[in-house]
């Protein structure tokens, strides 16, 4: 084993150009914007930002599903760019958003996990048939359910075939990409559980996307907080939920539902126009919707501070 | 058959005609089939004009496929009964796939659970936007732009006129969740069903939509059918709450009631398994209910949860009773009124 961080990321961008029109010259959307960071094998790193920052954009240039616009990915201390498609699938995984689109309509579930060991193109059919099926029962799926097509599932039990397609090439890390958005608590119960059992039996590394921050700051031991496209606060999980530092890390925090009947939804007071991805605000990105914003906000970017385990990006920080 | 774009047309004659104060979507004894499988089994629910009735339940336990059969819109193999479907008083148990598309997408709305079952990826967010007026209204093309682009806004989508000509595929999924949003509410609906609407959308957004979608039902009085597994949704928004579990409703009731005092063991167990900031420790198993939802056979009898259930016994294989625990508030258990906290053993922790 290696001592190298499980995920490290350095300088990674990604530009889409968008075209508004026929005639209209593209427009830029910078989706992930010269971000940094590293993960330490065994351990969970919570993402969470809000809808279009560029979560899911950088969890496919980490599964190098993406090319980066600039910077570069190393996996378990090796560039990703060099390693071939099939080691790169022994070692990281999936999990995505969206079950429905993410897996083949036209597929048997059991045809559909045992796709990444098909993909390996050295393994037995009786060792693949033996490993569908216990990915199957790892996630609670019945070798009937295994037969079905994923439209005959419900959302739920998609999601728990997707699960058992990144297991079962037993892979070092996976990236969960709101992984559980689609499932009622119980059931995201159960799978949170199974996702942190599996963490200890098989010393996996998380990435793991969601915008639940109930459910990160339980899988997670620690949490970057992105904004238009960077990282603007990380810290281990307890001191960022104890103490966020961030404006936005803390209408995040306040914005959260809990289910107490009669308290309504809060107004957290960052306004109800969202920001253009395509127009990022100068200054620090977050000051039009910053309800702590002064004068320097808007015209100088905020320096990264070191904070706790992590750092925070705000003009706030650096003065504290 | 009606002229088309004649609203009034719909109340129809005699016995169909619509009740003055008639609830805008009555459901009566719902069931759906799928060949083996019965995905609902006799579901009976309400939504009143300004009123949102939350649905919550397992996954699997039939919620889209109640909307589905609603609308008119269950997959193949998919065969539906009810006693009673009545869209603001007019039963549409009856009504052809052309009478039910021309409701759809006009008074009554839908968002789905999967995004891109509504979404064409073959054609712009702007085009589908505006074709559903185009449909339903006949507005010039200039004059939907300008609803659509008004919408986006609404939803919080800044520079609308990029999005409007951006594709599906080039969106991400809470922005795709928000066209969906802004879609269905093209035509000013009375009733809107939305099928876990802001589960793709992190929180702020989602406490925008909410509030969004408050402001606009009481500005026009629009009912919402909301299906969602977000119990902290449901407890701040809801007036009433429905669970659904393998296909029955088990427990209904006001939101407060349902909250301060669940009366079903699985409402019960839903409630301890929500995972809450500042409660919850890491690498500490999350309560939960152990178990899946059994697959039902046609003529299945007995309560479905009683294979998971911490109090079954043996009466829980016969027929379940329907028992009224408050003003509105329902529960199908064998359960007495108030049984004792001290029967749920397994709650603990
Ligand atoms: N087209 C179909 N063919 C066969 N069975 C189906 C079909 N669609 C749904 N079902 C079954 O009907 C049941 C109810 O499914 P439904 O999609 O309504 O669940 P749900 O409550 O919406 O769950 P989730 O919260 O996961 O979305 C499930 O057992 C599902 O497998
Ligand atoms: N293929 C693409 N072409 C053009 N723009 C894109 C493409 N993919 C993503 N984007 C843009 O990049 C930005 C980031 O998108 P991304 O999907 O990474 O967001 P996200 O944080 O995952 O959001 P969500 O929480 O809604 O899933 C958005 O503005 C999005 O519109
Ligand atoms: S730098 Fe200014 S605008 Fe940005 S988060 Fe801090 S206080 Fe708000
Ligand atoms: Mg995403
Ligand atoms: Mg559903």
């Amino acid at each position: 084993m290696s001592g190298a961080p499980a995920i490290e990321v350095r300088g990674l961008r990604r530009v889409f150009h968008v075209r508004q029109g026929l005639f209209a010259p593209p427009r830029q959307v910078v989706a992930v914007d010269d971000v940094s960071f590293a993960v330490p094998a065994g351990s969970v790193l919570g993402v969470v930002g809000e809808s279009g920052c560029g979560k899911s954009t950088l969890a496919r240039m980490i599964l190098g599903l993406l090319p980066p616009s600039a910077g570069e990915v190393l996996v378990d201390g090796r560039r990703l760019s060099e390693m071939d498609r099939r080691a790169r699938a022994r070692l990281i995984q999936p999990v995505f958003q969206d079950p429905f689109s993410s897996l083949n309509p036209r597929r048997r579930v059991r045809d559909i996990v045992a796709m990444p060991l098909v993909a390996q193109g050295s393994i037995s059919r009786a060792e693949i048939a033996r490993r569908v099926e216990e990915s199957l029962s790892r996630v609670g799926l019945s070798t009937e359910q295994g037969t079905r097509f994923p439209s005959q599932l419900s959302g739920g039990q998609r999601q728990r075939v997707a699960i058992a397609r990144a297991l079962v090439l037993r892979p070092r890390i996976v990236v969960c990409d709101e992984p559980t958005s689609a499932l009622d608590v119980s059931v995201q119960a159960q799978i949170l559980n199974l996702l942190a059992e599996l963490r200890r039996e098989l010393g996996l590394t998380y990435l793991f996307i969601s915008h639940n921050l109930a459910v990160v700051e339980h899988v997670a031991s620690e949490v970057a907080v992105m904004y238009l496209g960077r990282i603007v606060e990380t810290n281990e999980s307890e001191a960022l939920f104890a103490e966020p530092r961030h404006p936005y890390t803390r209408a995040l925090l306040a914005s959260v539902l809990t289910p107490e009947p009669g308290l309504g939804v809060p107004d957290v007071g960052l306004g109800d126009t969202m920001p253009d991805p395509a127009n990022i605000p100068g200054g620090c990105r977050f000051h039009p919707r910053c309800p702590l914003a002064f004068e320097r906000c808007p015209v100088e970017a905020p320096r990264t501070t070191p904070n706790g385990a992590g750092f925070v990006e705000c003009h706030l920080a650096e003065t504290a | 058959m009606m002229p088309s774009g004649d609203r009034s047309a719909e109340s129809g004659e005699g016995l169909n005609r619509p009740a003055e104060n008639a609830s805008l979507l009555e459901v009566e004894n719902l069931r759906v089939t799928f060949g083996g499988t019965a995905a609902v089994r006799g579901i009976s629910l309400k939504v009143e004009k300004g009123e949102t009735h939350c649905l919550v339940g397992e996954s699997g336990c039939g919620k889209s496929v109640t909307s589905l059969a609603v609308m008119g819109l269950l997959a193949r193999g998919g065969k539906r009964e009810a006693e009673r479907l009545a869209f603001a008083g007019t039963d549409i148990r009856n009504y052809g796939e052309r009478e039910m598309s021309r409701l759809r997408g006009d008074r009554m709305a839908m968002i789905f659970q999967e995004p891109m079952t509504s979404l064409n990826p073959a054609y712009t967010v702007g085009s589908q936007m505006t074709e559903v007026l185009r449909r339903h209204r006949g507005t010039p093309r200039a004059q939907a732009v300008d609803r659509a682009a008004e919408l986006l806004g609404r939803v919080g989508i800044t520079a609308p006129g990029l999005r409007l000509g951006q594709y599906p595929h080039q969106l991400s999924g809470g922005l795709r969740q928000r066209v969906m949003i802004a879609m269905a509410l093209m035509c000013d609906p009375e009733l809107l069903i939305a099928d876990e609407p802001t589960t793709a959308l992190d929180v702020t957004v989602q406490a925008q939509i909410l509030r969004l979608l408050a402001g606009i039902q009481k500005e026009l009085g629009l009912g919402i059918l909301l299906i969602t597994h977000d119990l902290g949704v449901v407890a701040r928004i809801a007036d009433r709450v429905s669970v659904m579990y393998a296909g029955e409703v088990v427990e209904s009731g006001p939101t407060a009631e349902l909250f301060g005092d669940p009366q079903h063991p699985y409402t019960r167990g839903l409630l301890t398994c929500i995972p809450v900031p500042g409660k919850v420790k890491r690498d500490e198993p999350l309560g939960s209910i152990p178990g899946i939802v059994p697959r039902i056979p046609p003529g299945y009898v007995g309560c479905a949860f009683r294979d998971r259930c911490p109090h079954a016994h043996a009466e829980c294989s016969g027929e379940i009773p329907r028992r009224a625990a408050g003003p509105g508030h329902e529960v199908l258990c064998t359960l007495p009124a108030g049984w004792p906290e001290g029967r749920m053993g397994r709650q603990a922790a």
